[in-house]
């Protein structure tokens, strides 16, 4: 009966818990595993800190912020699209290409610039 | 979901063609500034001079077109097509005289003609936008990109100052601008031009009335921000002074085209019923902009403020036409603003044409002995100083004369009395370039760093218009009425 409709969402579930498994067991198969104390320790975070650890934030960050910020908004307007995408059919399909298109531009932009590079 | 099933033809393309040229051209520019060697830089000018040429071909589809597009967003009639030209001349000229001048001050970046090209297609939205909102979607897209180019001269102490000031200032008036049009949404219930103009001549009586006479009074501020009128004046002398010349010569003709568009469009095709309300602030607002730009620019050594004050004078002249507001003061808004463009960026590329790196030579004194040294030059800032003060047969006096003549036809003899009498006080500071240039001694010699055929050739251009405009204005005036009376 209804219980149909719901076919799409198991397999989403099955999917899921597929690719979780998938990336863990790929991991653990393919990464190299160079295990020292700082690694091994419970609740290991990056590494040992040295020094005090309240200091100004390099300026770099904001640039990467900003960025983030551009392309989680294209997320953003990707969502809404996606629930209508059929009712708004070939011409949704193409401005939102148009879209992110334009946002491409400015990607390979950015890249180029060495805006994504750390040091 | 009906409301999902968006009505698109490519005819609505064909109605943005220009800005679609423009903003694709941009983005070439972009992609190839990141990809260029730096040795050739020299290119990214180039294209975006033929991108200008582009659209101006793309406009030649659009004429005598009356259509809307994009679910009536935007117009494209004679009105917004007038000013699309107008706009088309402007980022050529700018794009003729920064090609050298960029190179000469170290900001050849792709960047600049990106920014300029961005900075058009909001222009162009704005005047043909028929809805609030893309009317402030257009300004936005302007503003922020002007902002980035007046600052970025990035070592430039005077040029940050001038970004930053303009860029606080400017957010803070388009918050007016957009409390303004929230509030004739509140009272009106529609943000559509035409829809806004049925409603308040169909109604007797208007729900609201005081929302909708302070929404008017934010939008005067607002508009009146970006057209640099008194008391909203006060970002224009510095931002003018510390910008790079050319996108000086950009914002002080482009901005000042494209915000009285959207003021005019606004005015007179949305709010004319409220023409009582609006008329007595305009007259106020014409008589200080005149006065207080013409009286300051008396004691301006430094010409780029001296022609930040003449701006703002300028922008004084064209409220008297809109408080005149008969057919022809509103076409003689859009002759003034078309002969303006011309003598305005001339008298630009003549200062960027006589500076050099590091060596901007902005001081009137600079200029004195020029008329023996550099005769040519000379003669086409002679031309731009006599068409600023209105002297004939120069397309700043027949501006004037038309502007003056609907003043009087619609009987504001005062206005009339006061902007003759400004006019009068005007020439005592355009006049002392002349003087300084033919009779007094150069003080220190006057070397043209990087001479630049594209820039003469924009000098030329402008040359050619106001004297063109000057002597034969009637198919000018004509051309201007025709783009505007189906407004009325």
């Amino acid at each position: 009966m209804m219980l149909s409709q719901y076919v799409p969402v198991l397999f989403i579930i099955g999917l899921g818990i597929f690719f979780a498994v998938f990336a863990v067991v790929a991991s653990r198969l393919l990464g190299p595993r160079r295990i020292n104390p700082a690694k091994a320790s419970p609740y290991e975070c990056g590494m040992i800190t040295l020094g005090p650890t309240h200091q100004a934030i390099p300026i770099k960050y904001y640039i990467i912020a900003m960025l983030f910020l551009v392309f989680d908004l294209e997320v953003v307007f990707l969502y809404p699209w996606a629930v209508i995408f059929r009712t708004l059919g070939v011409f949704g399909f193409v401005e939102m290409m148009i879209f992110i298109f334009i946002l491409l531009v400015g990607f390979i932009y950015i890249w180029k610039k060495g805006a994504l590079e750390w040091e | 979901m009906e409301f999902f099933q968006v009505q698109f033809s490519k005819a609505d393309l064909l109605v943005v063609a220009p800005e679609l040229v423009l903003a694709g051209f941009a983005l070439l520019i972009l992609l190839m500034s990141a990809f260029i060697r730096s040795e050739r830089k020299g290119f990214l000018g180039y294209t975006a001079l033929v991108g200008v040429i582009v659209a101006f071909v793309s406009l030649y589809w659009e004429m005598g077109i009356e259509a809307s597009a994009f679910s009536d967003m935007v117009r494209i009639d004679p009105f917004s097509l007038f000013f699309k030209v107008m706009i088309l001349i402007i980022v050529l000229l700018t794009v003729l005289i920064s090609l050298a001048y960029v190179k000469r001050e170290g900001i050849d970046f792709g960047e600049y003609y990106v920014l300029v090209f961005f900075a058009a297609v909001g222009m162009m939205l704005m005047a043909s936008g028929a809805n609030l909102l893309i009317i402030f979607l257009g300004l936005e897209v302007m503003s922020i990109s002007i902002y980035i180019l007046a600052g970025i001269m990035r070592d430039d102490v005077r040029s940050v100052e001038a970004a930053f000031k303009y860029f606080l200032l400017g957010a803070f008036a388009s918050a007016f601008l957009l409390y303004g049009i929230a509030l004739t949404y509140a009272s009106t219930g529609t943000l559509d031009l035409g829809g806004i103009g049925r409603i308040l001549a169909e109604r007797t009586w208007i729900n609201g009335l005081p929302i909708l006479i302070t929404g008017l009074a934010l939008l005067i501020v607002g508009f009146g921000f970006k057209i640099a009128l008194v008391p909203f004046h006060m970002w224009t002398p510095d931002v003018y002074e510390g910008a790079p010349t050319s996108v000086t010569a950009f914002m002080a003709t482009g901005v000042k085209a494209a915000g009285f568009a959207a003021f005019v469009r606004v005015f007179f095709f949305a709010l004319p019923s409220l023409q009582p309300y609006w008329t007595e602030i305009m007259w106020g607002l014409a008589v200080a902009t005149m006065t207080v730009g013409n009286i300051i620019a008396l004691s301006q050594d430094n010409i780029k403020r001296m022609l930040a004050y003449s701006s703002i004078a300028h922008a004084g002249y064209i409220l008297v036409a809109f408080v005149a507001g008969n057919e022809l003061g509103q076409s003689s808004i859009l002759f003034y603003l078309l002969a303006y463009c011309f003598m305005n960026l001339g008298a630009f590329t003549v200062v960027i044409l006589l500076g050099k790196k590091g060596e901007e030579n902005t001081l009137i004194s600079d200029y004195a002995g020029l008329g023996f040294g550099h005769p040519l030059l000379a003669v086409a800032m002679a031309i731009f100083m006599f068409s600023l003060a209105g002297v004939p047969p120069t397309a700043g006096f027949m501006a004037k004369f038309y502007v003056f003549s609907a003043a009087v036809k619609a009987n504001y003899y005062w206005l009339a009395v006061i902007g003759v009498l400004n006019s009068a006080v005007a020439a005592y500071y355009y006049l002392r370039v002349l003087i300084y240039m033919y009779f007094r001694e150069p003080e220190k010699e006057l070397t043209i760093g990087g001479f630049s055929p594209a820039a003469v050739l924009a000098v030329i251009i402008s040359v050619w218009g106001v004297l063109h405009i000057g002597i034969l204005p009637s198919a000018f005036l004509s051309l201007a009425r025709r783009s505007i009376e189906f407004l009325l």
